[in-house]
């Protein structure tokens, strides 16, 4: 088995590297034969695994592939855990990957950057693999920043368009934040742990679970403490609030990316690193509390933001960032198989929508406002078809699988008797109702009521080139099976069996799952308990309402949002996130830098200390310099004088004169 | 008595020369007045029982150094006036300098630091006896490198001197062996190529 | 009886003539030469009035070393004296700033 986690990590570097290297040497096809046959490799290598783990008896496998350093007690490693979380993210990524790879042909089929952006987001499989494949700290913080590192290069992939640039400076700075909050997690884990393998973490974490530490004289656990620390760093990965700015404006780059990486599984990074923490997040009940609440405001918040936005990409951003919200509030709650359950359906069908998004936007020319669109059904039926079955799933229509993993969440939420579980129960009832209405607007302003496009557009959709869209088209079939089918499929064995096993760790206490797996009889009966269900209701109203004033009567919306002309305007500014990081962190931070810049540098580093010294020296030079007559009886002058001296103060320390 | 008569005489004029030879105006003066100088020291010297110096210092100085001196002031055609410019003027401070350093040396010799009455009983018995043997006793043995480094800072001295002040005149004849080393056939020879001419005879 | 004071002292206001000759003769390197001359055979005397009074022959050999050394610099300053003049035209000391700071 290691030789195949091995190769289902290193097939997509090795193809990377190829095709990052010597894209221009093999050429435009060759570069995507070889990085998608990679993806393909790790794709189909991954499914046998998560087969043999599941099927095949094959146990968690823990070892260590490569020492990278040793010091003192403490080892610096590469090694591979792989367990049932582990091999279904390595499905989820692989396999999302593939589509998008696939996909990427036909929407970057005209870029100049093609074999750049295959070897990127082939380094981005690799990166997320080692990731989620990760057995120690050291490890994990090596994916985390690759993939950070991978997001950024492919937000500015288009790095002539300074909207590029700056979006991709501000995730990577964002994520910074985040960072540092990851690494000083890892420092107190390994710290009070003594370890950065996760076995030996978890073992003493929970051998010593009242363990304190003081920060500025006020005791806390250690555990609460490291668990915070660690979710500031998947808030940063993850976009939760007040670290989302970043997310919407990653939107910048190419679609594929923002399918692949912005949706369906970096963003998830966080997910899956509290669902890998378990162990250490149950022993914090407070930190457990903040991930619940900050992911609710998430869910709700970001989901009304993307009432208002007009640009199709960030309105699924947005989206995103609400459902990321969803995920949280699962984990929160302690529900963390349904937080990955949400992830993996989320992902799918996620994907499914940006990538609709993206063969949308290539059809009208790279048209992205929706106010430019409609009545699009005529022209890409196919696209129109999948999209629509990844609106159902998003929304949480009955058996499609978003339904399920969204609605077991608000279950979990209701069972669990958290601090600001009641809060974030109403906030994500609340966010199904917003989901829908967003959703559904996002549906039928793209692909009903009048048509409004651009000529140009137009033109372009009306000469489609026949090739291009088929290549685009298959990933999106290959997504939608899953997205309308996964839920319903596995909704049984990883939230109510033991899919999960040891890799997740629950306190019986606050086990909600497990309450509520005694009221679960199948999934066809849970897809039937919809109709006593107000989340469906709430969905119901929500899709009726988007109907109402986008193709019922679209002409009460300027009248509405006239009324609610405040309430716009901040959606529409984001509640000010973005206004105040600008004024306050990246203005104090100009304002600082201009202060060093000026008053440290300029004036007391040049001013001072270089320049001083140069000029203090030169002072003292001139002076001396006219010392130096260069006539001998000057120097015989002070020779003699120097004698006198001295020799007065011979006789006079003789004599006692002083 | 006669001693300190002959000592006293002599410092006088050793007193005298010396002030002469740094007023003087013209620089032949003041050479011959260091002469003069020279000849007294040597003369008490003598009276310090100190014989091969005294003879040496003739010799040497008188003979050699000073004639070189002269020498010298006399092929230099030097402008006296301009080098005494500025004589008045520093004549006050340069006495003053001269006043306060003999006063602050009686000083030290009054203050009765040093020992003089007990050095004076002149009866040590290391200088009795032949002077130059004495000298030379030490002089081969004790300092025989020192000795041998001052001869080599003489011939230092030589080599410096004629390497400084020797000329080379243009348009004299001699030979340069480097070149005449480094010479090479193609500097020297040049091969013609003639067509043979045709006798005449026939 | 010659008492050591008296060569002391002679010693002494010939070592001061000749300071106040470097003083006096700003100008001429040639009675420099010769003031700096009148030092060294200053101290020669001390040496010689020592040497005599504590019956010690090594102050006679530092002499003989000095002589030396004296006779060697003079040579060489008389030297440097001539190309000088040769070349500047003048043995002026107020002339010679070319080591001007």
């Amino acid at each position: 088995m290691k030789s195949i986690y091995l190769l289902v990590v290193l097939a997509p570097l090795l193809g990377a590297a190829v095709a990052g290297l010597a894209g221009h040497v093999i050429g435009r096809n060759n570069a995507h034969r070889l990085t998608v046959g990679a993806v393909a490799i790790s794709a189909l290598l991954s499914l046998f695994v998560l087969y043999q783990h599941v099927w095949g008896g094959v146990g968690p496998f823990n070892e260590t592939i490569y020492r990278w350093a040793s010091v003192g007690a403490l080892n610096f490693e590469v090694g591979f855990l792989v367990d049932r979380l582990t091999a279904l993210m390595m499905v989820v990524v692989t396999s999302v990957s593939l589509a998008v790879h696939v996909y990427t042909i036909g929407y970057m089929h005209d870029d100049p950057g093609y074999q750049r952006f295959f070897s990127y987001i082939n380094l981005f499989t690799f990166s997320m693999l080692m990731l989620v494949m990760a057995n120690n700290f050291l490890q994990l913080f090596f994916g985390w920043e690759a993939v950070g590192l991978v997001s950024y290069l492919l937000i500015g992939f288009w790095y002539r368009k300074e909207t590029a640039i700056v979006a991709n400076l501000k995730a990577f700075l964002v994520n910074r934040v985040g960072d540092f909050g990851f690494l000083l997690g890892i420092a107190a884990v390994l710290m009070y742990y003594k370890s950065l393998d996760y076995a030996e973490v978890f073992a003493a974490a929970t051998a010593a679970p009242t363990m304190t530490l003081s920060i500025f004289g006020t005791e806390a656990l250690v555990a609460t403490v490291g668990a915070l620390l660690l979710f500031i760093g998947a808030m940063g990965k993850s976009a939760q609030v007040p670290l989302h700015v970043w997310l919407p404006d990653s939107m910048e780059g190419p679609t594929p990316i923002s399918a692949l990486i912005h949706a369906a599984t970096m963003v998830t990074a966080g997910i899956f690193l509290v669902a890998r923490m378990s162990p250490i997040f149950e022993l914090s009940e407070t930190a457990l509390s903040v991930v619940l609440v900050l992911g609710a405001i998430t869910a709700l918040f970001m989901g009304l933001v993307g009432l208002v936005q007009t640009d199709i990409k960030r309105v699924i951003a947005y989206s995103t960032l609400s459902q990321l919200g969803y995920m949280f509030v699962a984990l929160g709650a302690s529900a963390y198989a349904a937080g990955v359950f949400h992830l993996m359906t989320h992902a799918f069908f996620k994907a499914l929508l940006f990538l609709g998004a993206g063969a949308v936007i290539i059809a009208l020319h790279h048209e992205q406002d929706m106010r430019k669109m409609g009545n699009l059904r005529r022209y890409l039926p196919m696209t129109h078809i999948t999209m629509l079955l990844g609106t159902l799933a998003l929304v949480g229509t009955p058996f499609f699988s978003g339904y399920y993993s969204k609605d077991v969440i608000i279950e979990a939420v209701h069972a669990a008797d958290r601090f600001g579980a009641q809060f974030a129960w109403w906030a994500v009832l609340l966010g199904v109702f917003i989901t829908a209405l967003y959703s559904f607007r996002l549906y039928f302003l793209v692909f009903w009521g009048e048509e409004r496009l651009d000529p140009k557009a137009k033109a372009h959709i009306t000469h489609l080139p026949r090739y291009v869209l088929p290549v685009m088209q298959w990933p999106l079939v290959a997504l939608a099976i899953p997205s309308v089918v996964i839920g319903y499929l596995t909704i049984e064995p990883m939230l109510f069996g033991d899919f999960f096993a040891n890799s997740i760790v629950v306190n019986p206490a606050n086990d909600v799952l497990a309450k509520k797996g005694a009221d679960f009889h199948g999934p066809f009966a849970f897809g039937l308990h919809a109709a006593v269900n107000p989340a469906f209701w709430l969905t119901v109203a929500g899709a009726a309402t988007a109907w109402f004033f986008y193709i019922y009567r679209p002409q009460w919306l300027p009248a509405i949002n006239q009324r609610a002309a405040g309430l716009v305007w901040v959606l529409k500014h984001q509640y000010g996130f973005d206004a105040l990081y600008r004024v306050v962190f990246a203005g104090g931070g100009r304002w600082i830098g201009q202060a060093l810049w000026r008053g440290g540098d300029q004036r007391v580093i040049d001013g001072l200390i270089v320049n001083g010294t140069a000029r203090t020296i030169g002072r003292v030079a001139g002076a001396l310099r006219g010392v130096q007559s260069g006539y001998l009886y000057h120097y015989a002058f002070v020779m003699i004088v120097g004698l006198l001296l001295l020799l007065t103060l011979f006789v006079g320390s003789w004599r006692g004169w002083f | 008595m006669i001693e300190k008569v002959i000592f006293y005489v002599f410092a006088a004029i050793l007193l005298g020369a010396a002030i002469l030879v740094i007023t003087a105006r013209n620089p032949v003066h003041s050479a011959l007045s260091l002469v003069l100088v020279f000849f007294t020291s040597a003369a008490l010297w003598l009276l310090a029982e100190a014989e091969f110096l005294g003879i040496a210092l003739v010799l040497v100085y008188v003979g050699a150094v000073m004639v070189l001196f002269l020498f010298v002031v006399m092929m230099l055609d030097i402008n006296t006036a301009v080098l005494r410019e500025g004589f008045a003027r520093y004549l006050p401070l340069g006495a003053l300098v001269g006043v306060v350093m003999v006063l602050q040396m009686l000083l030290v010799l009054g203050s009765g630091e040093v020992d003089l009455a007990g050095l004076g009983s002149e009866a040590a018995a290391g200088t009795t006896g032949n002077n130059v043997r004495l000298i030379g006793s030490v002089l081969y043995t004790v300092y025989v490198y020192p000795f041998e480094l001052a001869a080599m800072v003489l011939l230092l001295a030589i080599i410096a001197a004629i390497m400084l002040t020797h000329r080379r005149r243009g348009g004299t004849k001699h030979q340069n062996i480097n070149s005449q080393v480094r010479t090479r056939k193609e500097d020297r020879l040049r091969m013609v190529n003639m067509p043979s001419e045709r006798r005449n005879d026939s | 009886m010659l008492a050591l004071s008296d060569y002391l002292v002679l010693s002494a206001l010939l070592f001061s003539i000749g300071m106040a000759g470097i003083f006096l003769n700003r100008k001429n390197a040639i009675v420099l030469l010769m003031s700096i001359e009148l030092i060294l055979l200053a101290v020669n005397f001390n040496f010689i009035a020592f040497s005599h009074f504590l019956g010690d022959i090594h102050g006679q050999v530092f002499v003989f070393f000095i002589l030396t050394v004296a006779a060697a610099e003079s040579a060489i300053g008389l030297a440097i004296l001539v190309v000088l003049f040769r070349n500047r035209d003048t043995i002026n000391v107020g002339d010679l700033d070319s080591m001007k700071g």
